[in-house]
């Protein structure tokens, strides 16, 4: 599976999303993104793709563009 | 004395400032009871020869880590660190600390912000890391050192005092945050205990304290130590949000 798969199966199976909505997904624009589901999301994150996101990351983290942005800072090609 | 109880075999921890006084004592004591220890200090070689006596003397692991506790960066790559290397964390002790006395009027900006960022802000960070590794886990315990005056508060220590009072209230707030993850999350409040931190103040000041503790002798770094086993093993692998007071019943 590729990165970006990968990335979309985390969110569709953190938040309980559609595959065809999951692309516009910001934080707490769906009651399953709250502060908790968010914390969710980034610890599948970790897991999955082996690393540590700062503190200051995981605040900004706040859509799946975003997500993106932030996993190729942190060295994933996706 | 040692007390070799096997308490921790094998369990991977994390201690901050383990080159004196009640850091140092913990290293030690939890060396004896066979963890792995990534033992931290801010000058960089001063545990070298500790970590392989007690390596050697205890067949264990101790690990030294140089950082400063305010560096987030460094405390990151410490985290990824352990977790590279054993994939588990089983215990932290946030022991660094400051102190700096300073009577109303003369505490400055400096000492708040350094108060702050080593005995509060670090604390943070670290359980930030830490709990991250632990969450995957589905285990821990992590150790607040905090102080009797962060309870009972202190003429000459209003900074000191209220860093360590917020030790205490974060550790009630992380053990509730963390308590669905079995992560344990517990506090010890020293008296007067004798390292050079606490004889910093000058042995006058020092005779003085001691007549307020109810079994009239200062504490040891090595009873502090117990405690701290006692919160790190799973014999407390039921008590979180808890801060022990370890003053033989002084009188603040």
């Amino acid at each position: 599976m590729n990165n970006i798969k990968k990335y979309k199966k985390i969110f569709i199976e953190t938040f309980n999303a559609k595959e065809n909505e999951v692309c516009q997904l910001t934080y707490q624009s769906t009651p399953e993104w709250d502060s908790v589901g968010h914390m969710n999301l980034i610890t599948a994150l970790e897991e999955n793709f082996d690393l540590m996101f700062e503190t200051d990351d995981i605040v900004d983290f706040n859509s799946y563009e975003k997500g993106i942005e932030i996993l190729r800072k942190n060295g994933i090609e996706i | 004395m040692e007390s070799r109880y096997n308490l921790l075999t094998n369990k991977v921890v994390l201690i901050t400032g383990c080159n004196r006084g009640i850091g140092k004592a913990i290293l030690k004591k939890f060396a004896e009871n066979g963890a792995i220890i990534y033992a931290s200090a801010r000058q960089s070689g001063i545990l070298d020869v500790i970590a392989e006596e007690l390596s050697n003397k205890y067949t264990t692991k101790i690990i030294p880590v140089y950082f400063d506790v305010r560096d987030s960066n460094a405390i990151k790559e410490v985290a990824l660190k352990i977790n590279k290397e054993f994939k588990r964390l089983d215990c932290i002790v946030n022991n660094a600390g400051v102190m700096e006395d300073a009577l109303i009027g003369m505490a400055t900006e400096r000492n708040m912000q350094d108060t702050f960022a080593v005995n509060v802000f670090a604390v943070i960070n670290i359980i930030q890391y830490a709990a991250k590794i632990m969450k995957k886990q589905q285990s821990g315990s992590i150790i607040n050192i905090s102080s009797i005056v962060g309870v009972n508060g202190n003429a000459g220590q209003i900074v000191y005092s209220a860093s360590k009072g917020a030790v205490i209230s974060l550790t009630k707030s992380a053990a509730k945050e963390l308590a669905p993850y079995n992560i344990r999350v517990n506090a010890i409040s020293p008296g007067m205990i004798d390292t050079d931190m606490f004889r910093s103040i000058g042995e006058t000041r020092v005779n003085e304290r001691i007549q307020k503790i109810g079994m009239k002798r200062m504490g040891s770094p090595e009873e502090i130590a117990d405690a701290a086993l006692f919160l790190a093993s799973d014999l407390s692998k039921y008590i979180s949000g808890q801060l022990i007071g370890v003053d033989g019943v002084t009188i603040i």
